[in-house]
């Protein structure tokens, strides 16, 4: 059984974000990067699969140089291998380019399950996932919280609006969306950081793909960046704790009234 | 002109609010471009009443049996062919999770963009959208290619009642759906037993979040509820870590809330939370980030660390 996972580097939540001066992207000087969170938890949804079931978890990442770092963490978290996916023609990529260019690679994988993050914390479009299952013509489900696999199937509950809940079943291959909190993500052990240094990182550029440049022409692009037009007035309560404590309390009795 | 199809989505008989919203949404692309609007529900049974004099061209029934329950698979090629028989210029919905689970895949199949979680429209004819990104802290115009565009709107950015007045008529499109195989076996839906707490019900609530850090400080939170006679509930992250129940999650996986206090503690405010607590009589925020999406919509703010205001708070509100 082969189980593949898609994993975004971005900033660590909780980054201080500046917009660059461009107003295209934020300023990546001085930020630490890791892995998105739900894919986090999508790779060690994998691992304890593998580590249940047999067979081999490849890691899939598309970016820069830094990206590396996923990959090996994800290698010394205990992941078979690597692909890095970088090429400079790649640098402005929509969903729909980005999910042409995993299928390319994941094509030739043959991977009989599929798991990403359901949404990325930086453009939170949310669509590759669906998008990838739809051009590798698979089923998909999004918002996994639990899955079981036995015999070629699997079961997984899936998270619906509202604290309602379904469980759905498919056979392999099948592409999952995972949900943060389905299970706790490990760190990597002194062992497997030595292993790691031994896994390959395959990596793949344009000219390894059979696909041709207009697939990955963005139909959607960013135009401008901007910090969030506020729509309600804040009031700011400033001062030693002692002050703030009393002046808010003195606020919500009074003026919002909310005892 | 073209046609803008909105889908409706349904929930039981009648039309959901988010898709209520996406139409009072589509009519303002309308205005704005000269399109007309045309609302497409799936699935047997008759457009529910909330639709019968909304200001909307046409209502398209595809009353296909197969559509009566959710399959990403026949929703794909229901709206494929609905698409192929009336071309239109825009597919706008609302950003359910439902949607979120099928439009993506209708878009690859079309190889047309979506936007995703829209919450605005920067200029309707020349394809220019908003949207939030790093989790609402920031948010971005974008610009589609002409063509087809697909848009979800996030809930709340268009005012439900807002449908105007017309009489739309009633066409059915005949889609031929017996060729296409779930893939899925989709059982039951169903809740999770109820816990002790309805927070629905909380006149007001302390909400935790991340910002908390540990565990152990949570008790922390549990003495200014005290304090305040309040709930505690919490974002996301809290939740997934194991430390509060489910049934104290405030946002769109979770509970949805409108107590007369709301006091958020290190939550940053991303959007799947602000949906479900955003309508608090009055919203206080304590986050040590200036930036943060929750005072956007936050009443009061105090910008500095939980530890050193919330025990400052509690003292104060002991003296009252």
């Amino acid at each position: 059984m082969r189980i593949c996972v898609l994993i975004k580097q971005l900033p660590d939540t909780g980054s201080a974000l500046k917009i660059r001066a461009d107003e295209l992207w934020v300023d990546e000087d001085n930020l630490v990067f890791s892995a998105n969170e739900s894919d986090s938890y999508a790779l060690e949804e994998a691992l304890l699969m593998k580590e249940a079931q047999g067979g081999e978890v490849v890691v899939v990442s598309l970016g820069p140089e830094r990206v590396g770092q996923v990959l090996k963490d994800a290698l010394a978290k205990g992941a078979d291998r690597a692909i890095h996916l970088h090429d400079p023609a790649w640098e402005v990529l929509d969903s729909l380019g980005l999910a042409r260019i995993m299928a390319a690679v994941l094509k030739e994988e043959q991977c009989d399950l599929i798991f990403t993050g359901l949404q990325s914390d930086d453009t939170g479009d949310g669509q590759l996932g669906p998008m990838l299952a739809e051009l590798l013509d698979m089923p998909h489900v999004t918002l996994v919280v639990e899955t079981e696999l036995s015999d070629g199937r699997i079961k997984v509950k899936q998270e619906l609006e509202g604290g309602w809940f379904q469980y759905v079943t498919a056979q392999l291959p099948v592409l999952l969306t995972i949900q943060s909190g389905i299970n706790k993500p490990r760190y990597a052990s002194l062992r497997g950081i030595m292993a790691m240094k031994h896994k390959e990182i395959k990596a793949v550029g344009a000219g390894d793909l059979d696909l041709p440049a207009d697939q990955w022409v963005a139909g959607r692009t960013l135009q401008r960046l901007y910090v969030p037009e506020k729509t309600k007035e804040t009031v700011f309560l400033e001062g030693s704790p002692q002050e703030v404590g009393a002046a808010l309390v003195d606020h919500l009795v009074n003026t919002a009234k909310v005892f | 002109m073209g046609k803008i199809i909105v889908l409706g989505q349904m929930e039981g008989s009648q039309v959901s609010r988010i898709s209520l919203e996406a139409l009072s949404g589509a009519r303002q692309l309308a205005a704005a471009t000269g399109h007309t609007v045309l609302a497409a529900l799936f699935g047997p049974g008759d457009p529910p009443e909330q639709l019968a004099g909304a200001d909307i061209a046409e209502i398209i029934r595809l009353p296909n049996a197969e559509l009566a329950d959710y399959s990403p698979d026949h929703y794909v090629a229901a709206a494929e062919a609905l698409i192929a028989a009336e071309q239109p210029e825009l597919l706008v919905t609302g950003h359910s999770y439902q949607i979120r689970d099928w439009l993506p895949r209708l878009a690859a199949r079309l190889g047309r963009p979506l936007i995703s979680d829209c919450i605005g429209v920067r200029d309707a004819g020349a394809g220019r959208w908003v949207r939030p990104v790093f989790q609402g802290k920031i948010s971005a115009d974008v610009q589609t290619s002409p063509g087809l565009v697909l848009v979800s709107f996030q809930s709340g950015t268009y005012r439900a009642d807002e449908l105007g007045s017309g009489s739309p008529t009633v066409r059915t499109v005949p889609v031929d759906l017996s060729a296409v195989e779930s893939r899925l076996q989709r059982e039951e839906k169903f809740q999770e037993a109820k816990g002790a707490v309805d927070l629905s019900r909380a006149e007001r609530i302390v909400a935790v979040g991340r910002g908390i850090g540990e565990e152990e400080n949570l008790q922390l939170a549990h003495d200014l509820a005290k304090a305040l006679g309040a709930e505690v509930g919490s974002s996301r992250p809290v939740v997934d870590y194991g430390w509060l129940d489910h049934d104290r999650q405030v946002g769109s996986s979770g509970q949805t809330v409108s107590p007369k206090l709301y006091l958020a503690l290190g939550i940053s405010g991303a959007i799947q939370h602000q949906v479900g607590m955003k309508n608090a009589g009055c919203i206080v925020a304590i986050n040590k980030d200036a930036n943060a999406p929750i005072f956007e919509i936050a009443d009061y703010g105090i910008v500095g660390d939980l530890f050193d205001y919330v025990p400052a708070l509690i003292k104060a509100l002991h003296a009252r």
